[in-house]
């Protein structure tokens, strides 16, 4: 059917527009598709995430709810209008000033909502600034950053406070985001940002049941009545092999369901058609009969007797399981003066990242190129290439800036349908998920059901722990073996036991796989850990923090799986730098309660620890990185590293800059381009900072020693860069030597000095009791939460968060701060939010993640015990920030209340459960 | 694929005559709803009807046009009785939900848990619903009918809330529970209107409980009990009995027993929070 079109003229950013449009259009397609404006995001399409917020004559509004045929005389202004007048430049320089952009896909639509306060309220309170921002959604930074620059923007002097490098420095220095200025101008150019005009559109066709058969109808006749689409692809239509994972040997999930969908929302075709004819497209047009069958969605269902194998050779539906074991567990339970007790659930939780997965593919010859929302370049190339029987050179993957990734954008997502459709077609193809789309499709983390017991000395020596979680891995591998490996080697926690026994076993059912997420199973089993620890300190009568002080791991002490690090281990610095404001946190609770004992508030404080290892566990794992400087006087750092928020693009500059001795304001960066950076592997498991900036690290060294020999200058001498007199000075004892960077030889690229470094941890494989050297450092932390229950009607206040992480060498202190705020808030997510129910809450407003007002103080101590290993001493800290985050926020209910949390997330009826002392559980 | 953006209600009500239109008003039920069925193919935006925006005060009644938004209310100057209604308006979703979403669109849509329906039942508000044949005003009880059910005929737009002037010296009070502080839908919302004499003794109390039914109710049994009560001791009346009209439901957000306890509690915090203003 033909659409409807209006003439409509509005104001746009300050400048009269005309548009010739569907008038029910939203004016987010408006926005991004006619007027080609990308700064506006999408994240949702239906007011549930704010990222599209624009000011409609004065006044913030989701554009994603706004009709086009409504615009005439309107005035518009998005994120492209907000640097046009000076106030709104600050407020974005205090953006970036304060990193309060992270991925950045969330910015537009928090400075649209911001500039609707500040044009009303220039020096809001922290509160105005929340009742402000309540309406957009951030998953990266925990908001306080973004409160900061908000509050700030008027009265910051951004020149007078400039982010220079500290000493000479970089490394150690808050330096502003070296990707930043795109982010606060709208012009990143993110998943959905980039595709050609005439690009066609893939729309996948998805199982509706969580498990079912399926036959196709008359498809040839379908595509008949139907002769915009140019493609309808299903799995007879790959090239290669119809199976790909993270894990190669474990690969198992299909592009296309062959003959039976295994997961509600697993695709099973796909139409690809210009964009406009999806406007009317029916998916209950689409020719396809389901039949339902029965389904497994927990594992009690899936590991009863007579249930349907998800795949034929695992039986039992058992994926993998895992253990973990040392010294005599039953004497050393025998022998204990005290033992608890508990088992503990955890449910699906989705990553929530504001950006859907998004991307475009372009055949160029015999090579297909794809640009996409990634976490893992090289990892996309080699499984597409499989997928598409390519050789990997042949495939190029060019990752788009990435709108929040938290694990979930390692696995492969549009990639394979994009590729296959501009390879077939010969023509560019995009793809975005819809929010439905994205949750009801993409992995999740790992339900868990975890039995656990420990064991004390009246002294609170511990001295034995037994582990026992089993895991809903979902319908596919992912990185549920990741997770059945980890959770053993980490399950006790950062604590010294004379005995321990963990075991894991992940188990297929009918639901979207479980993969990577923030932790990788860790945070679900130190909820159990950090949990019973609480009980046996009070069982002991002990303070619940000395219990920790007493157990820590130190310095030449064995972890359970008998590794012994014998410097670098700062666990106790966390835990100490906590005692001060814990000793006093529990007496304004005690002091709280005893004034308040006939209201209906009780606050309470709970702690808890964490440790992670950082990167592959006993697996190769390597990250290499080049620098390079021209003969125009350019330095370039070719940074594989993707950056999908965090800052790596930042981090491995700083490190790149001091090592060669150059300047971090010298460096350019070329990220991700498989045909352009060396693989710096995926970024999770906490290894981009520790792995790929070693790797940064070797290179700059490296390029430095370059430098010093062609003047055969002396190690310590210093490097000056002039780009625009093309030279390099190197001064040492002996005097300034001067490079003239035109003279030297060049390379086909034009590069006249080179670096390159290359990382791999030293690590060596578990043995059958998983002893071994599973990582080459870990990161520690502890987390203490104060908070405040409101015991009539089970509701959780957050108050205050101190978060201790040793994270060996902060090489940028505002970003590790940005990685600790943002990542507690998923953690209170885990905690008192969150659970994803398949087929129930694929949306936003059903499945909650915290807003702005959702969240307590947050004040970060960095503790920083250098790592042997790490460049310039530096841990990871992007999934350690995460971990400790709900069991202090369990424990602190428990303070509180008396009642201990069994199952998250905490939702009101639980904790109210909980109190009135029955179980706590559906 | 049809989408008119009439200019007055005649010119709304002759093409709503004519064909059935979804309507979009605020759109901030219509676009989600479209996210994943596709986007209705007969569109009515009656946004450009200028006259059914704004708030009106009349010998015996206040006038809320269809077309007033959350925004519109909770900046508004209104007496102490709808201080309920603004607060309700303030918990809306969003700054951007609030500033598109109306009050016409928020009892066309009939949500169980919309935050605007306790408010308005507590105000004894009336839907104004116009037609070619005419106009009927309905109690917002034989309006709200149901889960997504209404009163309203083929042919008929809202096109005002009408709120009469029948309370005075009254103090009110809304209170929503939900798990998140912002852009959450309800697990339970109550709102109470007391009128007190110059004794500070109750002439009148109305109490209505959201998201606890399929409908927003009012807990009639407790508005009697507390007539002739001193203002001060409200609180200490509730009791659950009085709530055993309301039938909730278990869902992602609570379980139905959660609900029903909540509602008790929240009645009896928003009387005390009324008392307190006296």
């Amino acid at each position: 059917m033909e659409n409807q079109k209006m003439e409509i003229s509005f104001n746009l950013n300050g400048k009269s527009v005309q548009v010739d449009t569907d008038p029910s259009y939203r004016l987010t397609k408006v926005l991004r598709d006619v007027l080609k404006l990308k700064g506006t995001k999408v994240g949702c399409d239906a007011g549930d995430c704010g990222a599209c917020s624009v000011l409609m004559n004065g006044e913030v509004v989701c554009a994603c709810m706004v009709p086009a045929g409504r615009l005439n005389g309107a005035e518009i202004v998005t994120v492209e209008g907000l640097s046009e007048e000076e106030a709104m430049g600050k407020l974005q320089a205090s953006f970036l000033h304060h990193g309060a952009a992270q991925c950045g896909i969330c910015t537009p639509g928090m400075l649209t909502s911001a500039t609707a306060l500040l044009m009303k309220t220039p020096n809001p309170s922290r509160d105005e600034v929340k009742d402000a921002l309540g309406g957009v959604l951030c998953r990266c930074t925990g908001y306080q950053k973004i409160v900061d620059a908000v509050v700030n923007a008027n009265s910051l002097d951004v020149n007078a406070t400039p982010n220079e490098p500290k000493e000479d420095k970089a490394v150690g220095a808050r330096l502003k985001r070296i990707d930043g200025d795109p982010k606060v101008l709208g012009t990143d150019v993110f998943g959905d940002d980039g595709a050609p005009e005439e690009a066609l559109r893939v729309v996948a066709i998805r199982s509706p049941y969580h498990r079912a058969s399926f036959e196709f109808g008359d498809l040839d006749a379908y595509q008949k009545a139907n002769p915009e689409i140019e493609l309808i692809l299903s799995a007879k239509d790959i090239p290669g092999r119809n199976l790909f994972g993270v894990i190669e040997p474990m690969a198992d999930q299909p592009v296309f369901a062959e003959t039976e969908a295994r997961f509600k929302g697993e695709a099973v075709a796909a139409v690809v058609a210009p964009d406009a004819f999806f406007d009317r497209f029916k998916v209950s047009d689409f020719p396809i009969s389901w039949t339902e069958l029965k389904a497994s969605l927990i594992p009690e269902e899936a590991l009863a007797e007579g249930a349907a194998l998800l795949h034929e050779d695992r039986a039992g539906n058992t994926m993998v399981r895992g253990i973990v074991q040392r010294g005599p567990l039953a004497d050393e339970f025998a022998s204990a003066d005290v033992v608890v007790e508990g088992e503990f659930r955890t449910g699906f939780v989705e990553h929530g990242y504001i950006e859907p997965e998004a991307g475009f593919a372009v055949r160029v010859g015999d090579r297909i190129e794809v640009s996409a929302c990634t976490q893992a370049p090289y990892m996309d190339r080699d499984s597409l290439a499989i997928i598409m029987d390519l050789a990997p050179e042949d495939v190029r993957i060019i990752p788009t800036s990435v709108g929040g990734g938290f694990g979930s954008k390692l696995d492969l997502s549009v990639q394979p349908f994009i590729a296959l459709a501009a390879w077939m077609l010969k023509k560019p193809v995009r793809m975005t998920y819809s929010r439905p789309e994205s949750m009801m499709s993409t992995t999740k983390r790992h339900p868990s059901h975890i039995k656990a017991k420990i064991a004390a000395k009246k002294d609170g020596t511990l001295t034995a722990m037994d582990f026992d979680g089993v895991f809903n891995t979902g319908a596919y591998a992912s990185w549920g073996p990741t997770v059945a490996n980890r959770v053993p080697v980490h399950a006790s926690g950062p604590y010294f036991y004379p005995a321990y026994r963990a075991k894991s076993h992940s188990v297929h059912t009918n639901c979207a796989p479980s993969g990577a997420f923030r932790g990788f199973g860790v945070p679900q089993s130190s909820i159990a850990q950090e949990g019973l620890f609480d009980e046996l300190a009070n069982k002991l009568g002990m303070d619940r923090l000395d219990f920790r002080l007493k157990n820590a791991l130190e310095n030449g002490m064995p972890t359970v799986t008998g590794q012994v690090f014998e410097t670098g281990v700062g666990f106790k610095d966390c835990l100490e730098s906590l005692k001060p404001k814990w000793d006093v946190a529990l007496k304004e609770a005690d002091a709280f309660n005893a004034a308040n004992a006939s209201g209906s508030k009780r606050r309470g404080v709970g702690v808890a620890g964490m440790w992670y290892g950082c990167g592959n566990t006993s697996l190769p794992n390597p990250s290499t990185m080049k620098v390079g400087i021209k003969a125009d006087g350019r330095c370039i750092l070719f940074q594989g590293a993707v950056d999908i928020g965090q800052g790596s693009n930042t981090v491995m500059t700083q490190i790149c800059a001091d090592a060669a001795g150059l300047e971090f304001a010298d460096f350019e960066i070329i990220t991700g381009d498989t045909d352009l950076t060396a693989d710096a592997g995926k970024t999770s498991a906490s290894r981009q900072t520790f792995i790929s900036g070693k790797a940064s690290y070797l290179a700059g060294l490296e390029l430095r020693n370059v430098i010093l020999r062609q003047v055969n200058a002396s190690e310590n001498a210093t490097i000056k860069l002039s780009a625009t007199d093309k030279t390099l000075i190197v001064t040492d004892a002996g005097g300034e030597h001067v490079i003239d960077l035109s003279s030297l030889p060049q390379d086909k690229d034009g590069f006249v000095l080179f670096g390159e470094g290359t990382y791999d941890p030293p690590t060596s494989p578990l043995d059958e009791n998983g002893q071994g050297i599973p990582y080459a450092m870990f990161g520690y932390g502890a987390h203490m939460m104060e908070l405040e229950v409101d015991i009539k009607l089970g509701t959780v206040k957050l108050l205050r968060l101190v978060a201790a992480h040793d994270v060996g060498q902060a090489i940028n202190p505002m970003l590790v701060e940005g990685q600790v705020e943002g990542g507690s808030a998923q953690g209170i997510g885990l905690a008192l939010l969150e659970e994803f129910i398949p087929g129930r809450n694929e949306n936003l407003h059903d499945y909650l993640i915290p807003t702005v007002g959702d969240m307590p103080s947050v004040e970060t101590i960095l503790v920083e015990a250098k790592d042997p290993h790490g460049p310039y001493g530096a841990k990871g800290i992007g999934e350690q920030v995460l971990i400790p985050t709900a069991p202090a926020i369990l424990n602190a209910i428990h303070h509180a209340t008396g009642a201990r949390i069994y199952q998250v997330p905490a939702t009101p009826d639980r904790v109210l459960d909980a109190i009135q002392g029955t179980k706590g559980t559906n | 694929m049809t989408y008119v953006l009439p200019k007055t209600l005649a010119e709304a009500l002759e093409i709503s005559a004519g064909q059935e239109m979804t309507v979009l008003a605020g759109g901030t039920d219509v676009f989600p709803a479209a996210t994943s069925l596709g986007m209705p193919d007969n569109i009515m935006d009656i946004s450009a009807i200028n006259d059914l925006r704004g708030i009106s005060d009349t010998d015996d009644h206040y006038r809320f046009g269809a077309l007033t938004t959350w925004s519109d209310i909770a900046n508004a100057d209104l007496p102490a009785q709808f201080d309920c209604l603004k607060q309700a308006a303030l918990e809306v979703g969003s700054i951007q939900i609030q500033n598109a979403g109306t009050i016409a669109g928020n009892l066309c849509n009939a949500s169980p848990a919309a935050d605007g329906v306790p408010p308005l039942l507590a105000l004894n508000a009336q839907v104004e619903l116009s037609s070619q044949d005419g106009v009927r005003v309905l109690p917002i009880q034989e309006f709200v009918l149901g889960n997504r059910r209404t009163a309203l005929q083929p042919g008929e737009l809202v096109s005002a809330v009408l709120v009469p002037k029948d309370l005075s010296a009254a103090h009110s009070h809304f209170i929503k529970l939900g798990s998140r502080k912002y852009l959450v839908i309800s697990i339970t919302m109550v709102a109470v209107i007391v009128e007190v004499d110059d004794q500070s003794k109750i002439t009148q109390a109305r109490i209505s409980v959201g998201a606890c039914s399929e409908v927003a109710m009012r807990i009639y049994a407790l508005e009697q009990a507390l007539i002739g009560c001193a203002a001060s001791e409200v609180a200490t009346l509730v009791k659950a009995d009085y709530f055993s009209c309301l039938s909730p439901i278990s869902d992602v957000r609570a379980k139905a027993e959660y609900r029903r306890n909540a509602a008790v509690e929240l009645v009896t915090r928003a009387l005390a929070k009324c008392a307190e203003t006296l």
